[in-house]
């Protein structure tokens, strides 16, 4: 799909799972460099998307971010360490309230 | 702590934001830089709105960070590009003007008091004047299985290869037609890429089309010359499909192409169809007007040779005023803070005119190959588009429903919003918008400007109560 030209230099956390990263690039180019390309899961109808647009405008690049959901990946920098996962549907009003 | 708390901790080195401005210009790519740097020749207190990190905008993105490594420096097709982006983001930097990156604008009030959200935190601050440029968007390439994990647009894989160095490999098909599909072809293959092919759906007859605007397209050469040799040099090591349907496949993720029913595997497919201005923040704005623009098949706000929209204090400059390219976005945004200027006591009338004359010339110049291209890139028609075809990605609402709502007697988008949710979802038609336009206009047998675009309302972006508690901090 994609391939890295520069080295990585740090790693995320996405799923439980380490992945290599650059800090600075945004979230999203992070996991597809790794080969991720399903970010999320539809509040319609359940079915998988990954980022379309990368520039903000498109909202397919849904995650959840530590505990913040609903973050759009293509607009979320890397920083070494950061957590990430899916976003299942609708944002969840209770987890978040805790 | 949260991630947001982490950004305002960053943030926290930024330069403090005062309660009035004297400019506030939104987004920093070529029109903004040149609005903002103009702007502040002239004495002006200016607040820059970028939603990126850095400045660049989409074109010259990531262009600072690129010059550092010396990639700029390197003889590439997008030499002169980022050149031109080096040049504006070095004077802009030096401007003076206190930029505020990875900020998002949501509201613009009446008496120009504008809010934004930055570091998770929401801001706001009252301008004499408001310059917007907010850019292009890509026009959506709707084709039945393309909300499949692994389909993504041209320019999304441009900013990749810009940001973050990621360059195609394995299965990878780019589709559709333009300028920038060529462009991006030459710069991934610079950098070691490998594409599968080209599938162009671009309308045979192009050149047919395009011949009556050459001589004029010919004022600036370099335009058609570039595009000719992009296409020679892709064409050399990529094969091109000329074909009519294109439709993606696979079981939760990408998997296969359908070109004009003949199968081929894919693992990345990449969209494109031109692309539209960003008028997402202009509409929602009350009393400013939009025009449709029957060649390039957009709406645009109105606008007075110096920039001015309807609403008196709010300007509009670059591609977000109509699609002109980066250099003519740049001196649009020269344009129209000459006008601010003026406006706002700086200068006076003869002096901006003096100034602004030679800055239209050359303009003119860099807006003469667009009837060219125009014609030759007509945006796909939407009347083709299958029934099947998810539109609105976000309340995934097909063409066969909006064609239903239609028959209903939904005359326009807003109506047909209410009746099949097509644009109601996070992105707020920021994607489907063109496409649902298109698709009424076309099941109606209307042009375009008959058919009412989606009505926007600020907040244009989502707001959480979180960053909104801020204000009152």
């Amino acid at each position: 799909m994609f391939r890295r030209t520069d080295p990585p230099d740090c790693t995320i956390v996405w799923e439980g799972r380490e992945l290599p990263a650059r800090a600075g690039e945004s979230l999203a180019v992070a996991l597809l460099a790794a080969g991720i390309t399903t970010f999320r899961e539809t509040p319609v109808t359940g079915a998988a998307r990954g980022p379309l647009c990368l520039m903000g405008a498109c909202f397919d690049c849904l995650v959840q971010v530590e505990e913040a959901q609903n973050m759009q990946a293509c607009l979320v920098p890397v920083t070494p360490g950061l957590r990430a996962q899916m976003q299942h549907g609708a944002r969840g009003f209770v987890e978040d309230a805790a | 702590m949260s991630v947001a708390d982490e950004w305002t901790a960053e943030g926290a080195a930024k330069p403090p934001v005062a309660e009035t401005t004297d400019v506030l210009v939104l987004g920093a790519g070529p029109a903004g830089m040149a609005a903002a740097t103009e702007a502040r020749a002239h004495g002006m207190r200016v607040l820059v709105l970028d939603e990126n990190g850095a400045p660049g905008g989409q074109v010259h993105r990531a262009v600072e960070a690129r010059l550092a490594k010396g990639a700029v420096e390197k003889r590439d097709a997008k030499d002169d590009q980022d050149k031109d982006g080096a040049k504006l983001a070095a004077a802009f930097r030096a401007s003076g003007a206190n930029y505020r990156p990875n900020a998002t604008l949501w509201a613009v009030e009446p008496e120009g008091k504008v809010f934004w959200s930055e570091g998770g935190a929401a801001r706001s601050i009252q301008a004499e004047r408001l310059i917007l440029c907010a850019g292009a968007t890509e026009r959506p390439l709707p084709i039945p299985g393309w909300t499949l994990p692994g389909v993504m647009s041209v320019g999304a894989a441009q900013i990749a290869l810009k940001t973050g160095g990621l360059v195609p490999e394995g299965a990878v098909w780019l589709a559709g037609q333009g300028p920038l599909l060529w462009l991006y072809a030459v710069q991934a293959l610079a950098k070691g890429g490998k594409i599968a092919g080209i599938i162009d759906l671009s309308p045979p007859g192009g050149l047919q089309r395009a011949r009556p605007h050459l001589l004029r397209a010919l004022k600036a050469p370099e335009y058609l010359w570039r595009g000719l040799v992009w296409q020679r040099q892709v064409k050399r090591t990529v094969r091109v499909i000329p074909a009519r349907e294109l439709r993606a496949e696979g079981e939760g993720r990408l998997a296969r192409i359908l070109v004009d029913g003949v199968a081929h595997p894919a693992d990345l497919l990449l969209l494109h169809d031109g692309v539209v201005p960003n008028t997402q923040v202009t509409r929602a704005i009350a009393g400013l007007t939009h025009g449709w623009d029957p060649v390039q098949r957009c709406w645009r706000p109105g606008l007075d040779l110096w920039g001015n929209t309807a609403v008196p204090g709010v300007m509009v400059a670059g591609d977000s005023a109509g699609i002109g390219g980066a250099r003519a976005a740049a001196l649009s945004g020269r344009i129209a803070a000459l006008e601010a200027a003026r406006a706002l006591g700086r200068i006076t009338t003869d002096e901006r005119d003096g100034r602004a004359g030679p800055l239209r010339l050359l303009r003119d110049r860099q807006l003469a190959p667009r009837l060219f291209l125009d014609a030759m890139f007509p945006p796909l028609p939407e009347a083709a588009i299958p029934d099947e075809t998810i539109l609105c990605r976000c309340e995934e609402v097909t063409a066969g429903r909006v064609r239903q709502a239609v028959a209903l007697g939904c005359l326009g988008a807003n109506q047909t919003k209410a009746f099949t949710r097509a644009g109601m979802g996070p992105c707020q038609g920021r994607i489907c918008g063109p496409s649902v336009h298109g698709v009424i206009a076309a099941a109606r047998g209307v042009e375009g400007g008959e058919v009412d675009p989606f009505r926007t309302r600020f907040p244009t972006k989502p707001l959480t109560l979180g960053e909104l508690a801020a204000l009152a901090g």
